[in-house]
């Protein structure tokens, strides 16, 4: 089971990634021919937002990255994955995160892009603490989320500013637009956000930091986030929008810095490494670095070169992160300080590293040479004249020079010299076939590309530079040999100056500290920390302490005096006048019945605190006046929910007194002057929210009522809905839809009370036994015949009797009220609140023991059975071609009976009626259990105390 | 019709208001129970205050006379769910009791 399931996963992932890599292939005629696939769904149109995916050559060579090296990973994930890992949530990761940067390659809308982008953000995040248990994945991961998260918003931004420029998000739209973009006043703040968002995603300087620590994720992650696909989505975007966006001043300027500074940096810090991901983390930052530099000189020629960089990046930085996986994997270690000699132990995987290095490197017949070549010859061009553009091409052989120094370390330092010492591991051995595949594969394009440019890789860099650039397509050679040129003197100044640099280092290099000296100690991890300490806590505290409460009355205070203010302003702001209140037409009755209505309200806020029941007594008579007030008003359905409602939560609160602490009048120490104030301001506040809330009732019911989707709703009910209850009708048909989202609720609440429940710890009783009953129980232990609480359940023996016999009454009024429902008042809600009292009026009669040794109610099933009628109904109407919850009304001749109307609807109405029953009966039970239990638990505390 | 309701709506909504500012979980729920009728009625009292036309279709009656179905649907789920709400609550407040050994809605009596 281990290994098949650690096998499985692999192989469905791996398919589902060549599946995507063929589909991508086969798109290759379509593409190369200049067409741009284009697939558009429609969103949001109002808001300009579709699920536009455009394929152009550009991104499906970047499609064809994605999908290729992903399937590699896979294949290589498959045996660097250990068996203790939960292998199927990797997988399931990195196939979403494949998905989400498949979407920002191919989409064509600029808000979708940056949808697409959050995910790969966060599934960065998750890919990164895969292993969770370690806290420098933890660190990393967030680290990794914040920095490139905010990028993300600013990129949003950035893109908003864009479409509002251009008045689309449509990228084709933009793209064509980039004389607009550029004269606008917006374009210098457009271009500010989307760089943000740009360059910490491809962790350009001053935002590289996450990179590096991303490495606690695990190497396949490493390999195809981190090097190859997430971290060039940063250049891919600023490829993607160089039409609309470069060829300024600024764009040079803010791009070219960013790019220049991390281009050395990257590669500075590189050499001084002494983790084996660190060192390639710090390289793929100094690449990418090369990238942006290449975009930010503005000239076609350098986006060619980018372009063709960012495919030979992918491939040599891939493989290289897949052997350092495999020496990990082998010797327990990454450290160079400890490893050394595994050429003997290794010496495929050791050529394979040793041909990827040296394409890092830039060494001729090799991919990495050609793209280099084309930056140097770039770096020697003037484009905008200025110290940036003088210093580029030092800057560019300098970290051409470096590159060569820590690609040579890495080859020198793990596999020559002497055997290893201590390693963690026993003697290292090659790894499985299949786990070197995905380097070898990529090894071999790394030459077969070095060496044949013009005919492996020619054609698709074609494609993909035409689809980016169009008509400005300059002239340019793929090829090995240009002759003697300032280009290649500067290639072999880095690579001669690169070994000497290396050999001179060497020695201090083998023994120094992690990180490069000076710099060592200027973390921008550091930094950023710090910053997080600041904002995230010691802000957060100040403003918790200034403005926070942790308790209730104060929030609630305010909810209720911002909600009386956010009443009375548009009430102000509009002019409102309380129109004369009109006292005629009153019924004596209704006004004498609210007369009541009105002094049980107050009289249970009056007594709440301190007579609980008699507060709970009365407001269930104001419920009861409010049940009338529905009759009198025309609405006998809400009527009959009203009373059924008001019966199980009276029973409900009443099963929770008992646990409510003893308080009576004189048990409350002196009302402070402060209380008083307190109590005071609080009246002063409700009493304005009633006189607020009257004036509004009154306005809004003497308005006209406006002819509104009433009317629909009467007009259709029958000849649609097959039902002549139309409050019925909109519940189980038309406005169906709501209806079960509102039984789901009742279903979820229902179950976290059950939950709640099981793990709970009543509080002692606030009562004793009454009296009376103490006396009765007296009375049974007394006499000889008898035993202790016979007399308590014989004194309600009359009313229980009947209350078992009314058992079958009920079940048939609950089910003649489901029936009529849709045709009069009633229907699932209160048939089921009816079935419900049925049961309870059976719990009451006995006692929970006696009802549950005669019926066994299993409340979760009903809930279960009634959720999925409702659902299945709804279901049902796909099978017949229709859209969700669409139902069919008819009548059907029933023997005996007669005509009966039909209607799925009351399938449907069978659903909620179900769930309703299921929910109110498990929430009534649960509590009363606790009775039990409480008993239960004290009987055997009693014997503990006794056997002590 | 309309002046009584309203004000109905606004004795409840008053001594609901008052009753979930007090620091006792008992009288919150009671509070929030008073809350909802008051809110159920006012909802209701929009589509118009009509009496004898419920909004139940037969041949006699002319379908622009009947009241409005659509907030009676409304209010008829909200007070089922309403029940549920309560349920919840008042297991929580039971809970918190259980826990803490006061009613006080903070989990402990008045800071002192």
């Amino acid at each position: 089971m281990q290994t098949r399931s650690r096998v499985l996963p692999a192989w469905l992932a791996g398919a589902v990634a060549l599946l995507s890599l063929l589909i991508v292939a086969a798109c290759y005629p379509a593409v190369s021919a200049g067409e741009i696939i284009r697939f558009e769904g429609q969103w949001l149109p109002q808001l300009g937002l579709n699920f536009t995916l455009r394929l152009d050559g550009f991104a499906w060579m970047f499609a064809m990255l994605i999908t290729g090296i992903g399937f590699l990973v896979v294949v290589y994930a498959r045996y660097y994955m250990s068996e203790d890992d939960p292998v199927p949530r990797f997988f399931s990761f990195l196939l979403a995160f494949m998905g989400a940067m498949l979407g920002i390659v191919i989409s064509g809308n600029v808000i979708l892009l940056s949808v697409f982008w959050e995910l790969t953000s966060i599934f960065s995040f998750l890919l990164i603490s895969y292993w969770h248990n370690s806290p420098a994945a933890r660190d990393g991961a967030r680290m990794a989320l914040t920095i490139t998260g905010i990028g993300g918003f600013c990129l949003l931004i950035g893109l908003l500013l864009l479409g509002n420029i251009v008045g689309s998000y449509d990228l084709d739209k933009i793209l064509q637009s980039g004389d607009i973009i550029r004269g606008h006043s917006l374009y210098l703040p457009a271009l500010v956000f989307v760089l943000l968002g740009a360059l910490t995603k491809s962790a350009q300087f001053p935002f590289h930091f996450w990179l590096p620590n991303a490495m606690a994720a695990p190497t396949p992650v490493s390999a195809y986030l981190h090097s190859a696909t997430m971290v060039k989505a940063g250049v891919f975007l600023l490829v993607r929008l160089w039409p609309a966006l470069s060829g300024t001043y600024e764009w040079f300027w803010l791009v070219g810095f960013a790019g220049i500074v991390t281009l050395l940096l990257g590669a500075y810090f590189a050499m001084f490494q002494q983790d084996l991901k660190g060192l390639l983390a710090y390289s793929t930052i100094s690449h990418l670095g090369l990238i942006t530099t290449l975009l930010s000189l503005g000239s076609p020629l350098a986006t060619v070169a980018a372009i063709f960089h960012m495919a030979n990046h992918a491939t040599f930085k891939a493989s290289l992160f897949m052997a350092a996986g495999i020496i990990d994997h082998e010797t327990g270690t990454r450290d160079m300080r400890r490893l050394s000699g595994l050429f003997r132990f290794l010496p495929y995987t050791a050529t394979l590293a040793m041909v990827a290095s040296a394409a890092m490197a830039g060494v001729p017949l090799l991919n990495g040479f050609l793209s280099k070549e084309m930056f140097f010859a770039e770096a020697v061009e003037t484009h905008a004249d200025s110290i940036l553009d003088r210093i580029l091409p030092y800057v560019a052989t300098l970290a051409g020079a470096f590159s060569v120094t820590y690609s040579l370390r890495f080859i020198h330092t793990v596999f020559f010299g002497p055997p290893p010492v201590d390693l963690p591991t026993e003697k290292p051995h090659e790894p499985p076939r299949w786990m070197r595949f995905p380097i070898e594969f990529l090894v071999v394009a790394c030459l077969i590309v070095g060496i044949m440019p013009a005919i492996s890789v020619g054609p698709f860099l074609h494609t993909a530079v035409v689809s980016v650039l169009g008509q400005d397509t300059p002239e340019y050679s793929l090829s090995v040999w240009h002759g003697v040129n300032l280009p290649l003197i500067m290639s072999a100044i880095a690579l001669v100056g690169g070994a000497v640099l290396y050999f001179l280092l060497k020695d201090y290099l083998s023994s120094c500290e992690d990180g490069p000296p000076f710099l060592r100690n200027i973390k921008g991890q550091r930094i950023f920390e710090r910053v997080l300490v600041e904002v995230s806590w010691r802000w957060a505290r100040l403003l918790e302490q200034r403005l926070g409460t942790r308790s209730l009355q104060p929030q609630l205070r305010w909810v209720v005096a911002v909600g009386f203010l956010a009443g009375l302003l548009p009430l102000y702001l509009s002019g409102f006048e309380p129109r004369a209140f009109a006292f005629s037409g009153i019924d004596p009755t209704f006004a004498a019945i609210w007369l009541i209505g009105i002094c049980l309200a107050v009289g249970t806020a009056y007594l709440a605190k301190y007579h609980r029941l008699a507060a709970l007594v009365m407001l269930g008579g104001v419920g009861l006046i409010v049940c009338i007030t529905f009759v009198w008003l025309s609405a006998p359905d809400l009527a009959i929910t009203q009373l059924l409602v008001e019966i199980v939560t009276t029973v409900l609160i009443l099963l929770g007194l008992r646990w409510l602490p003893k308080r009576t009048e004189d048990s409350d120490e002196k009302i402070t002057l402060q209380a008083r104030f307190r109590r005071f301001r609080d009246l002063a506040l409700a009493i304005g929210c009633g006189i607020g809330m009257t004036f509004i009732a009154y306005a809004v019911m003497t308005m006209p009522v406006p002819d509104a989707i009433a009317n629909y709703f009467l007009e259709n009910a029958y000849t649609k809905g097959g039902g002549r209850n139309v409050v019925n009708v909109i519940l189980v048909d038309f406005r169906g839809f709501d209806t079960l989202g509102e039984i789901a609720v009742l279903g979820v609440v229902a179950l976290t009370v059950f939950a709640l429940l099981r793990r709970f710890r009543p509080a002692a009783d606030s009562m004793d036994v009454p009296e009376q009953q103490q006396i009765q129980d007296r009375f049974d232990e007394e006499s000889p015949n008898r035993s202790s609480g016979d007399t308590v359940r014989d004194y309600l023996l009359v009313p229980s009797v009947i209350m078992q016999w009314f058992f079958p009454i009920v079940i048939t009024f609950a089910v003649y009220i489901f029936m009529r429902g849709h045709d009069l008042p009633g229907g699932g809600f209160s048939a089921g609140l009816t079935l419900s009292i049925a049961f309870l009026l059976q719990y009451l009669a006995g006692g929970t023991r006696w009802a549950e040794d005669r019926i066994r109610i299993l409340p979760l099933r009903w809930m279960g059975a009634g959720l999925l009628t409702a659902v299945a109904t709804g279901v049902g109407a796909w099978f017949l071609g229709y859209p969700f919850l669409t139902s069919h009304s008819r009548y059907l001749e029933v023997p005996l009976i007669g005509k009966v109307p039909a209607a799925t609807a009351l399938l449907f109405d069978l659903g909620v009626f179900l769930l309703v029953v299921g929910s109110t009966v498990l929430i009534l039970v649960a509590l009363a259990h606790q009775s039990i239990r409480v008993n239960r638990q004290r009987t055997l505390d009693a014997e503990k105390a006794k056997e002590a | 019709m309309e002046i009584i309701l309203s004000i109905a709506i606004g004795v409840m909504t008053a001594c609901g208001v008052w009753l979930i500012l007090r620091p006792r979980t008992y009288q919150v729920i009671i509070g929030l129970s008073l809350l909802s009728y008051a809110v159920n009625l006012f909802i209701f009292g929009v589509g118009g205050v009509k009496t004898n036309v419920p909004p139940i279709l037969s041949d006699d009656v002319a379908i622009s006379t009947l009241t409005d179905p659509v907030p009676q649907a409304l209010v008829l789920t909200a007070i089922v769910i309403g029940f549920a709400t309560t349920a919840l609550f008042l297991v929580v407040l039971l809970a918190s009791r259980g826990l803490t050994g006061t009613d006080h809605v903070d989990g402990r009596d008045d800071r002192k």
